[in-house]
């Protein structure tokens, strides 16, 4: 064991941070749930791309720096702390991207993954349906085989930054025959193909973050179909595994949470120990947030080493949603009257961008599998209760 | 950066709980609580044997020469059979207080202590009573600023019950004769380091008692059936040990990194302690508040084992430094003016 830093791991810490201090917008931009912000986030993706740090963990062919585990941390400690853009092509850079890289054809990784990486082609996930949420082998929207082409017909519904997206990926139904896990299929479809209609979801903010998306005889060459006809289940899972696991969410965005958590507290001190459990709820949202990111080195040199990991990273879900829920209802409760009040409002001095966060961070438990789900994979697989 | 342990740390823990699981039975446990002593001496020169009193011991001591980060694994299989003898106490508090004061205590009783002659112990004012001191030859007390080195014959003993029957605690009154053999700033820095030491034993072996909490649990929730199938079947049972499952995962790198940082005298280790034993705890406690429903009455009994466990990580929560303890020591850290906080600060 050694928890030091190589030489190359601080170069490279300082490169990722003078990049970023020239770099970053010094206005932070708008809403990526909005269409200018949409805009604005996709060309911070591009200028991103272009200095070669938009995928660090892909490789050099692919414009990344093949950077391993450790150095993804490093990239986001750096990331966090410049106060950088969120990622508005996610689903595409961290969960299709590496799921693409396991399962795809050259052709479809020479085809996609370059446009992914510069934020030319975004993407949305369209996995949940109206009666498949938490039971995703409920998927019933079809895509019917009919020489070259896939017919598509249902609905997918909750997907995340579709109103503006131009791509996404989810499972379909090619059996009709089929039941449950068996006769599903991951397709990628263009979201200005004929026959699809987008229609915004507002979210808590009012913000239309995600949508519903209809097919009407919607025709998808085949070349989009990832993995073999009725193997859609194993590569889904495969991509719901990044999205629960070390790529989404790594520490630093947390970490960064408990210390601006402990800044309003400490600016607030006087009316926050009104409450004497805030200062306690403070103190563990620091320390949880460290147990999140030592955990997740300790995992991360374990992958390193050619290391596997199992039905374990469902605690990771579950640990840092709740986290970042503790995080922002303490710092509700230390902000009191002004909580309630948007960031405009004339008295909201102080206020940051808590009421946002906390607003999102009712959804962690939510998607990604809620965490009632993962409670029950962790009780089944990881322990072997019965089912 | 490499935060795994080698291959040989590993094999050794392999090795240990294989014994530990094999000997360190519920039954042998039950039995050494019928004894005056409450102490197994065959079991004690077994790990004698294996030579785990003198890992901590210097070579030239005749020990192994290994550190606390080499322990810590074994201190949470410790954990596991919930072992009564005082192993974690001896190899991670004791010896290494010897190995700081160094001269001829160290060169007289380090080799002891290896080779299976004596027993020492350390009783610090943090935790109000003395672990062990029955079976000791040597007690290592501190005493206001000083540090004194008394042998069994010069120390005064009452026994003090404890609600775990496998824990041995006294209250000490020091005798004429002991030796003074710390004071001032050497004997505040042995008893800061021996506390951080013993609140790292606590915490590893938590981990441990934790995870053996678990199996039980989920052991007998596969087996026991109500409504016509097992119990842990039940969506309620299973959130309640999936629950545990999550904080137990959060809770072995903390602990792990706070024994590196204990192995390598980092500046942070005294924080670091403090959060491995608050969260390590926590995860026991929970442990056994859950593994405590779902065996539903049979819980709740002196027969069925759980209360070993159970009652073991009760008491570690509050001793080498209760809670209060720890978490004040934690918000000194992030509480202080222009504390090193958030991304990137965890290594630095
Ligand atoms: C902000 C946000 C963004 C999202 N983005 C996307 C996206 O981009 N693409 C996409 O496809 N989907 C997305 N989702 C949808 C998300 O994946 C689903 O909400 C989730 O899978 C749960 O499904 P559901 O909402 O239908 O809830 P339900 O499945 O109806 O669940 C409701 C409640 O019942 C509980 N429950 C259900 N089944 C069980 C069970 N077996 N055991 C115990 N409890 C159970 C759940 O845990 C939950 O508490 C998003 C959701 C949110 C909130």
């Amino acid at each position: 064991m050694d928890l030091e830093y190589t030489a190359e791991q601080h170069t490279f810490r300082g490169e990722v941070r003078s990049w970023l201090a020239a770099n970053v917008p010094d206005q932070p931009l708008q809403t990526f749930d909005t269409a200018e912000g949409f805009k604005q986030h996709r060309e911070w993706e591009a200028i991103l791309n272009k200095g070669r740090w938009g995928m660090v963990t892909w490789p050099e062919s692919l414009g990344g720096r093949a950077c391993d585990l450790i150095e993804w941390l490093i990239f986001e400690e750096e990331y966090y702390q410049a106060r950088a853009p969120l990622r508005v092509n996610q689903n595409g850079i961290f969960l299709l991207g590496p799921t693409l890289m396991e399962y795809g054809t050259e052709e479809q990784k020479a085809r996609i993954l370059p446009k992914m990486a510069n934020g030319e082609e975004v993407w949305a996930q369209a996995w949940s349906e109206p009666n498949a949420g938490s039971d995703m082998a409920a998927i019933r929207s079809a895509a019917k085989l009919e020489g070259d082409r896939y017919i598509i017909n249902g609905q997918k519904t909750w997907s995340t930054r579709a109103v503006w997206a131009d791509w996404c990926f989810g499972m379909f139904r090619t059996d009709p025959e089929s039941e449950r896990h068996r006769g599903l299929t991951f397709i990628l479809v263009p979201l200005d193909s004929p026959g699809i209609t987008v229609r915004p979801i507002a979210q808590l903010d009012g913000l239309p973050g995600f949508a519903e998306i209809f097919f009407d005889n919607v025709e998808v060459a085949i070349e989009n179909r990832l993995g073999d006809e009725g193997a859609g289940w194993s590569v889904a899972m495969a991509t719901a595994g990044f999205e629960r696991g070390l790529m989404l969410r790594s520490p630093a965005r947390f970490q960064e949470t408990a210390k601006r958590l402990v800044e309003l507290y400490m600016a607030n001190r006087d009316s926050a120990d009104g409450d004497p459990a805030v200062k306690d709820a403070v103190l563990r949202a620091y320390l949880n947030a460290e147990s999140y990111c030592l955990t997740t080195y300790q995992t991360a040199c374990r992958l390193n080493k050619g290391g596997k990991i199992g039905a374990e990273s469902s605690t990771n879900k579950i640990f840092w949603s709740e986290l970042d829920q503790n995080m922002h209802a303490t710092a509700i409760s230390i902000l009191g009257a002004r909580a309630e009040l948007l960031p405009h409002a004339p008295a909201a001095q102080g206020v940051g961008n808590w009421l946002d966060g906390w607003l999102f961070s009712q959804s962690g438990p939510i998607y990604a599998g809620t965490n009632e789900v993962q409670r029950n994979i962790i009780a089944e697989r990881m322990l072997g209760m019965p089912r | 950066m490499d935060f795994t342990f080698t291959e040989d740390q590993l094999l050794f823990q392999e090795s240990v709980r294989d014994f530990l699981q094999n000997e360190v039975t519920c039954e042998r446990i039950r039995a050494s609580w019928e004894t005056d002593s409450g102490r197994d001496t065959a079991l004690w020169n077994q790990l004698v044997e294996l030579g785990l009193t003198g890992m901590t011991v210097p070579e030239e001591h005749g020990g192994l020469g290994m550190t606390e980060l080499d322990f810590v694994l074994l201190a949470q299989e410790c954990g596991y059979v919930a072992l009564p003898e005082p192993l974690v106490h001896t190899v991670m508090v004791a010896v290494p207080m010897l190995n700081e004061l160094g001269g001829e205590l160290a060169a007289e009783w380090l080799p002891k202590i290896a080779a299976g002659d004596a027993r020492v112990v350390v009783g610090l004012q943090q935790c109000l009573l003395v672990e062990d001191a029955h079976i000791a030859d040597l007690l290592l007390l501190q005493q206001g600023n000083v540090l004194v080195a008394a042998t069994a014959d010069q120390v005064f003993l009452k026994h003090n019950e404890s609600i775990d029957p496998s824990r041995k605690l006294f209250s000490v009154e020091v005798q004429a004769g002991a030796q003074q053999i710390a004071e001032g700033e050497q004997a505040a820095t042995c008893v800061a380091n021996a506390l951080n030491r013993g609140a790292l034993g606590c915490a590893a072996q938590a981990l441990g008692l934790a995870q053996r909490m678990v199996d039980l649990s989920v052991q007998y929730t596969s087996e026991r059936q109500q409504f016509g199938k097992p119990i842990g079947s039940f969506q309620a049972v299973k959130h309640h040990m999936a629950n545990v499952a999550v904080q137990l995962e959060y809770a072995r790198a903390p602990t792990h990194r706070a024994a590196y940082a204990i192995a390598n005298g980092q500046e942070l280790a005294a924080y670091a302690v403090s959060h491995a034993k608050i969260v390590a705890c926590e995860a026991a406690n929970l442990a056994a508040k859950n593994s405590h429903q779902v065996h539903g009455a049979m819980g709740y009994t002196w027969e069925m084992d759980l209360h070993i466990f159970m009652k073991k990580a009760w008491a570690l929560a509050n001793t080498w430094g209760d809670t209060g303890f720890h978490k004040s020591r934690i918000g000194d850290r992030i509480f202080a003016p222009r504390a090193a906080l958030g991304a990137g600060a965890t290594f630095a």
